[in-house]
């Protein structure tokens, strides 16, 4: 039995029937749903480690990724797990496209699935504006950040990071700390974990902490050493300070002293908790070098590897929708 | 000069609170007589209203143009066809065009076009401030001689708090109004709507109901420091209506409006991020919603104005944050308005009050009656008539309604402005 084959006709778990044509955000999203793509990417994880790392899944689809954000690791990591799965990757550069000549982003949108894109993997500054094109456009849109809105394969990979290393989710508790007002990955994550059982908490100045962010069923902490208390995962969030529409903390140096993290701070959280940032990092801003770089406790760069495998799994479960219609 | 009956109509007059069977009889462009006992003149157009309502035309007091600067929005033709076929047979216009209304040569301009389009009244606010910008009064006594029906920034709050002092002392001059916009700027920056969960949600930057409050607050000691008038538009928050009523009741010279959608729709219908549910100020919460209609029905809610704002596609088609704030206006104002009636909230005398004699008294226009020697500005409507509300169909340039495909009852068969008809279905 060949790998590909083995990987495509993978059952998906019991009773879930694969339904989504987009992945916009994972508010609504079910645990069964959930699951299915960390179920999914644990096996492509295997794949990834691989000397070959070559599968056939997408084989002729087309994969675009259109970032009007700038993004490193995101971009790339859609750009591997494209071409992991036999697709056709292409990705545009905003600062090359017609974006930058007046075109408004549904025409960009409905020019590129003119092209007859099988993926649009859409970052943009602005919330909402992946469901715009999903609106307008006929193949499947996966959302890879947009505004303060979500990050959802940012999310998934962060859970799969977790439970690779806890080996579960349900009954964690997750610290989210520092510029939740900004983080569409906060956003995602409180959606995410809150749906698996998990105890959410965001930790963070009361200037970046979200209007009625209670709400979103997650408990709240403006003070660091309360907020870490007995925490399995403290997951810190990069200071947005681009998205800041004026000051919300008077300087970075203050920042770090009270919502920075340091060995010091992370002595409250239980013994084996582990960090994670979804990044790029500001090192001495939000978290002390020496914490980032601890192999033992960082997650940072499992995150980053896992990342290519959950991409590689929302493709696979997409494309089994597009087979069908 | 023609010679009309409009026989068996349900008169509704809410200066007088008639509401009787009878005939209104139009002769050069004036109401020569009313009532129920009336007969009909030799050679006059008969015109049978049977099963209809007939009130004063509807007098709108907030309503953007595209014109001039921005004709693909509107035109202040394609505004008339909307407002006639709304029936309204005034309405005033906000001042932020291209170039913006702070001159006596841009009242002209509008004077003339309105003259050329030649269907319903149309007058004119001008700027307070240069620009509208918020910082120099604008020349307001100059603008008065020249037409000026009161003055507004518009859709820019006057912020500043000296500026809004004098522009409320200067205008008692000229007996004038002052028109706000009534939200803190530097709290609104950058907000796309109301503040709280589902912004939150969303991922949405959100404007605190605060900021509205606190403008109020703020100008509502500034008018009981100067004595002048003031008039806070489309009121959005339950504290908002509720400061005007304690204003009131202080005696402060202060009245209030509030357009359709703020008492028919409320953050919910934001969705996910339906631009056409995007308005400055932003959609607020069920309370707030209810507060409104309730400052409607008691009357600390002098006017019901459409607020009428076109946008073209692209300026809605676009994220969230990025489109344009507002929604047409003009030929849903009546239905959306009427639900209040029919919902058993409001009476139909107190609800056309707010549509036709108190914008008419704010404003200081002889407009907005049904009484011997007034213009014969009349709306004939049917009152329970079913219908839907189809965007695609509206005369106004825009078609950015939260309200397409609503279903409605009550729907505007005539409109008579100066005796004349305007429109007809």
């Amino acid at each position: 039995m060949s790998r590909a084959t083995s990987i495509t006709e993978a059952p998906l778990p019991d009773g879930l029937v694969w339904t989504k044509r987009h992945i916009l955000g994972i508010e609504g999203w079910s645990a069964a749903e959930i699951t299915a793509v960390l179920d999914l990417a644990d096996l492509y994880v295997e794949q990834n480690r691989r000397a070959d790392k070559r599968s056939t899944e997408l084989r002729g689809r087309t994969v675009m990724n259109l970032f009007f954000e700038d993004s490193t690791r995101t971009k790339t990591s859609f750009e591997l797990a494209g071409k992991r799965l036999g697709g056709d990757v292409l990705s545009m550069s905003v600062g090359t496209s017609s974006v930058k000549k007046g075109e408004t982003l549904l025409d960009t949108a409905m020019t590129l699935n003119a092209m007859k894109p099988d993926f649009l993997v859409v970052r943009h500054a602005q919330s909402g504006a992946p469901k715009l094109l999903a609106d307008k456009v006929n193949c499947s849109v996966i959302n890879a950040g947009d505004g303060m809105h979500e990050h959802p394969t940012q999310a998934l990979l962060d859970a799969l990071s977790i439970r690779r290393r806890k080996g579960r989710l349900e009954g964690l508790t997750v610290a989210i700390c520092g510029d939740i007002l900004h983080s569409r990955v906060a956003r995602s994550n409180i959606h995410l974990l809150g749906t698996m059982g998990a105890q959410v908490r965001v930790v963070g100045p009361p200037t970046l902490l979200p209007s009625s962010i209670d709400r979103m069923g997650v408990d709240v902490f403006t003070d660091m050493d309360r907020g870490l208390k007995d925490v399995d995962i403290v997951m810190m969030l990069r200071l947005q300070s681009e998205r800041m529409n004026g000051k919300f903390v008077p300087s970075p140096r203050e920042y770090f002293r009270f919502h920075g993290l340091t060995f010091g701070r992370l002595a409250v959280a239980k013994p084996d908790a582990l960090i994670m940032h979804p990044g790029p990092m500001n090192r001495g801003v939000e978290i002390d070098s020496e914490v980032a770089d601890d192999i033992g406790r960082s997650l940072i760069l499992d995150q980053v590897e896992f990342g290519v495998a959950v991409r590689m799994a929302c493709l696979r479960l997409l494309a089994s929708t597009q087979q069908a219609a | 000069m023609p010679l009309s009956a409009f026989t068996n109509a349900r008169l509704l007059d809410p200066a007088s609170g008639r509401d009787e069977i009878g005939t209104l009889i139009a002769e050069g462009g004036k109401i020569t007589a009313l009532g129920a006992d009336i007969s009909v003149p030799t050679g006059a157009e008969t015109i049978d209203c049977t099963g209809l309502c007939l009130a004063p035309g509807l007098v709108d007091m907030r309503v953007a143009v595209g014109e001039p600067g921005e004709e693909q929005r509107e035109t202040i033709l394609s505004a008339s066809r909307a407002a006639a076929a709304g029936g309204i047979t005034a309405f005033a216009m906000l001042p932020n065009t291209t170039p913006v209304i702070d001159n006596i040569a841009g009242l002209e301009f509008i004077a003339r076009r309105a003259r050329e389009a030649k269907l319903v009244k149309i007058f004119a606010y001008g700027a307070v401030t240069h620009g509208a910008a918020g910082k120099d009064l604008a020349e307001m006594g100059l603008l008065a001689e020249a037409g000026a029906v009161a003055f507004t920034d518009g859709v820019n709050a006057i912020g500043d708090a000296l500026t809004m002092r004098r522009a409320l002392s200067y205008a008692r001059a000229f007996g004038k109004v002052i028109v706000q916009h009534p939200e803190e700027p530097s709290l609104a920056a950058g907000g796309q709507m109301n503040e709280g969960e589902i912004s939150t949600r969303l991922g949405l930057s959100g404007i605190t109901r605060a900021a509205e409050i606190i403008m109020l607050e703020r100008d509502l000691r500034l008018v009981a420091l100067t004595g002048g008038r003031y008039h806070a538009a489309h009121l959005s928050t339950a504290e908002g209506v509720d400061l005007i009523r304690k204003a009131k009741q202080a005696g402060l010279p202060v009245t209030c409006d509030v357009a359709p959608p703020y008492f028919a729709l409320s953050e919910v219908d934001v969705g996910e991020y339906r631009t056409f549910a995007k308005l400055s100020p932003p959609l607020r919460t069920d309370g707030d919603r209810r507060a409104l209609i309730a400052g409607i029905a008691d009357g600390t809610v002098d006017a019901i104005a459409s607020d009428h704002a076109p946008q073209d596609q692209d300026a809605k088609r676009v994220p969230f944050a990025a489109a344009a704030p507002g929604v047409v206006g003009l030929e849903t104002l009546l239905p959306i308005a009427l639900e209040l009636h029919h919902k058993g909230m409001i009476g139909l005398l107190d609800l056309l009050a707010r549509m036709t004699l108190a914008p008419a008294t704010i404003l200081g226009l002889p407009l907005g009656t049904l009484a011997v020697g007034k213009p014969a500005d009349l709306v004939i409507f049917d009152l329970d008539r079913p219908w839907v509300i189809d965007a695609d169909a509206f005369r106004s340039k825009s078609k950015n309604s939260p309200f397409d495909k609503r279903p409605v009852a009550g729907a505007v068969i005539m409109t008579v402005v100066d005796g004349r008809i305007v429109h007809e279905s």
